[in-house]
């Protein structure tokens, strides 16, 4: 345990020395992770959220909506491009298989923050809460990376 | 009866007709998607746009440079920035190079993106962008030259009411002005550098 301890330790510290790795949140048989957003430029612009979701479960679960104090009209979008031609439809809900992972990940599923009540400065983070079929509700933190980001400025959890 | 019969003709006929114009049309969009080469390009990629200062910009300035141009809206926090960010990766690893490329960001969007100002936008993802934001005829003509598809659809959903569909790759042209390529949205910066450096 001891020995443990220090390995945990010295990983901590090793990965602290690049980038902070990125927390994740446990709510039943769901894990997130790599929660990122990107900085906005004034509040007049929607914000994009991201995130990692993996059901570690037997039974399916479904992202049904998410809700935050930094955004008045937060909705589920998903962009698709079909025949070259990209839009953003908005999606009733996103599913989470049971034993899948699904990401929310520039060009695919994101959440749109519309309605912004104060800009989103980069370094920060915001609360996001994330409300599931079956896991119910679970609120996170968001870190806001850069405008020209291309993914969360904490070290993502690859595993 | 038999006039009956003739109008269902008519309208079987006229179906056919119509089936043709939507095949047609069909094609049309597929060749967007995969981009003629230079051999078969014939058209010319063109745009004359004012910048935020109000000062037109023609294609034409830009002989002599490779342009990278999209055509996107400030209001796009998914596809845009994804996009930008790549652009703006290519410019940073050109290093000196990247003073022969002029990377142009033209909205589809104008009326809005005045309002909220476009330089600013540009600005956070490279300074070497340039933001052109016209009349609704300007950037219609532009987007035709360079055989893109936008539009606007009223969406209750959407900040303001709308929200715009686009073609969201990146598309480059010659020194010469004539059309090279696009690179597919998600192409990433690697590719674009790579494809790039061989060709200067
Ligand atoms: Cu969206």
């Amino acid at each position: 345990m001891k020995y443990l301890l220090a390995a945990l330790a010295v990983s901590m510290t090793a990965s602290a020395a690049s980038a902070q790795s990125c927390p994740s949140w446990q709510s039943g048989d769901l894990t997130l992770t790599n929660a990122w957003s990107r900085a906005t430029i004034g509040p007049a612009r929607p914000a994009v959220f991201y995130v990692e979701i993996a059901n570690a479960g037997s039974v399916d679960d479904s992202l049904t909506a998410i809700s935050t104090p930094l955004a008045e009209m937060p909705m589920l979008h998903e962009t698709v491009v079909t025949d070259g031609v990209a839009t953003m439809p908005h999606v009733s809900d996103i599913p989470v298989p049971a034993g899948s992972t699904v990401s929310l990940a520039p060009g695919g599923f994101h959440g749109m923050l519309m309605g912004l009540t104060a800009a989103l400065a980069e370094g920060e983070s915001f609360p996001m809460t994330l409300i599931f079929e079956r896991s119910g509700e679970v609120t996170i933190d968001v870190g806001i990376a850069a405008y020209a980001a291309r993914g969360p400025a904490c070290q993502p959890d690859d595993s | 009866m038999l006039r009956l019969s003739r109008i269902q003709k008519a309208l079987w006929i006229a179906a056919i007709l119509a089936s043709f114009v939507f095949a047609i049309l069909k094609s049309g969009l597929w060749s967007e998607e995969t981009p003629p080469t230079i051999e078969s390009a014939d058209f010319l990629p063109q745009f004359s746009l004012p910048d935020s200062s109000g000062k037109l910009r023609d294609s034409e300035e830009f002989r002599g440079r490779w342009l990278l141009v999209f055509f996107g809206f400030t209001n796009c926090p998914d596809v845009c920035p994804t996009t930008l960010a790549e652009a703006a990766q290519v410019l940073d690893d050109l290093g000196p190079q990247a003073a022969s490329v002029q990377p142009v960001f033209i909205s589809i969007d104008p009326e809005r993106d005045l309002a909220l100002g476009i330089d600013d936008y540009t600005a956070a993802f490279h300074s070497q962008i340039l933001g052109l934001a016209g009349s609704p005829t300007a950037t219609q003509a532009a987007a035709d030259s360079f055989r893109i598809y936008f539009s606007r659809e009223d969406d209750e959903n959407a900040p303001d009411g709308y929200t715009m569909s686009h073609s969201p790759g990146l598309f480059l042209v010659a020194p010469d002005g004539q059309w090279l390529r696009q690179f597919a949205y998600g192409t990433s910066a690697t590719e674009i550098l790579a494809d790039l450096k061989e060709r200067f």
